[in-house]
């Protein structure tokens, strides 16, 4: 998009005063982690128990991010923002764009993109995950994502197979920095009916309910401002079977990532990530490919 | 899925087993009482220029500063010291310190090891034996 240019200079200007009319910035470099393909705080694919920005106690901040995901045959774009407050609680809201590729093409859909929008709030009941080095006791947090899917020329097929257009991801999250091992370690719980996140839908035929999901987060720290990890997500497979058989089976993910923050203001991070096989019943190859996101804290 | 797990205990197993050692060992790392007295000497100056916080010390006494924080970084990373200043919580208790202000010394601290040449690894050693005091010196 190609704004004239008198909006451009004040979009331009409000961009670099956000750091200095925002001074949310009491907590360490990378404490808030980066942003994840939901919205929440994190690392890429999973929620952390950290607060989103660099607000600490008495200060409010936010970020916002961009990221793209693109495997051999899908690409998914998400945007969103987080507002935090006190570094007790987080709020969230996000936007998913997948384009189903040829998987769309053979459904007769060519062109489908699912689109889904994801408001998400996390609160921090326990623990502090970067300060008390003597301590085994993680930060805790609570969260939910409350996530609307419009599936374009899908939905009718998604509903005869049970699937609903909306649902609600609830998880606890417990995050630890082993201080001395400069080493972050997270484990998330998560209670939803997802399918691939979301993107076909909320539950099916072969189960309604809310399986409870496992993902996990190691981090290494290399410098202040320079870290490596690898994060595994487990998923639901609520479409697994359906009337289409194993056609919709869905896998878990996993990806290795490096995050840089060269300040408080910006992070960005890319990643190869493993996505499995995605409606292996059209498109059977495993989806592997890049993960590259950029946010902007204030 | 289990396997996986199974790698990230390992991994942990073993980075707990890496921090063992001769018991002065960050001490010594630290370049010992030298070292660590020459890292204050630089390190203390940062938080009198700090503008976020040196307020803070406006009644310190920078020379006394640097001797009590270096027994202080001695006796903590396990050198034949002993702190002698005042409790922690005592010290504190009427400065209003907040998150932010004592991250803001954290990371002055780090821009001081980064001066001296301290490995980052280190740096984290010397920092996970210092960060608990947040608990008695935060205050609001």
């Amino acid at each position: 998009m190609c704004l004239p240019s008198r909006p451009r200079r004040a979009i331009a200007s409000l961009l670099l005063a956000l750091p200095l009319l925002c001074a949310a910035q009491g907590k360490l470099l990378l404490t808030g982690g980066v942003s994840t393909i939901e919205g929440a705080a994190g690392g890429g694919l999973t929620p952390w128990a950290v607060t989103g920005s660099y607000a600490s106690a008495g200060e409010v901040g936010g970020s916002a991010y961009l990221t793209r995901v693109s495997s051999q045959d899908y690409s998914l774009n998400s945007f969103g923002v987080l507002v935090s407050l006190h570094d007790r609680a987080e709020f969230s809201l996000a936007r998913q764009d997948f384009s189903t590729g040829p998987a769309g093409t053979a459904l007769g859909l060519p062109g489908l993109h699912l689109k889904q929008t994801m408001a998400g709030a996390k609160l921090r009941v326990a623990g502090e995950a970067v300060l008390d080095s003597d301590r085994l006791m993680p930060q805790l947090a609570l969260g939910l994502q409350a996530k609307r899917l419009d599936a374009g020329g899908l939905e009718a097929t998604l509903k005869s197979l049970g699937a609903k257009t909306h649902g609600l991801d609830l998880y606890v999250s417990a995050t630890k920095l082993l201080l001395a091992q400069s080493t972050l370690v997270n484990l998330t719980l998560r209670a939803s009916k997802a399918n691939q996140t979301g993107l076909l839908g909320f539950g099916g035929t072969a189960s309604a309910s809310l399986s409870l999901c496992p993902e996990v987060s190691v981090a290494y720290l290399i410098s202040r401002h320079l870290a490596l990890g690898a994060e595994y997500r487990v998923k639901p497979d609520k479409l697994n079977p359906s009337a289409l058989g194993a056609a919709l089976k869905e896998d878990d993910w996993w990806d290795l990532f490096v995050a840089w923050a060269p300040n408080k203001q910006v992070s960005i991070t890319a990643a190869y990530v493993d996505l499995g096989s995605i409606v292996p019943g059209i498109v059977p190859r495993r989806q592997t490919g890049a993960y590259l996101s950029a946010q902007l804290a204030f | 899925m289990k396997h996986h797990l199974s790698i990230a205990a390992l991994a942990l197993v073993c980075l707990q087993a890496g921090a063992e050692g001769p018991k002065d060992e960050l001490y010594q790392a630290l370049g010992g009482k030298a070292g660590i007295t020459r890292l204050n000497a630089d390190f203390v100056p940062r938080l009198f220029n700090d503008a976020r916080i040196k307020h803070i010390f406006k009644d310190a006494n920078p020379n006394n500063l640097v001797e009590q924080l270096s027994e202080q970084i001695c006796a903590a990373s396990g050198g034949p010291c002993r702190y002698e200043g005042g409790a922690m919580k005592a010290v504190h208790a009427d400065l209003g310190i907040t998150h932010a202000h004592f991250n803001a010394l954290v990371e002055d601290l780090q821009a001081a090891m980064d001066a001296a040449g301290i490995p980052f690894a280190t740096q984290n050693r010397l920092l996970a034996l210092l960060a608990p005091m947040h608990r008695d010196i935060v205050t609001r």
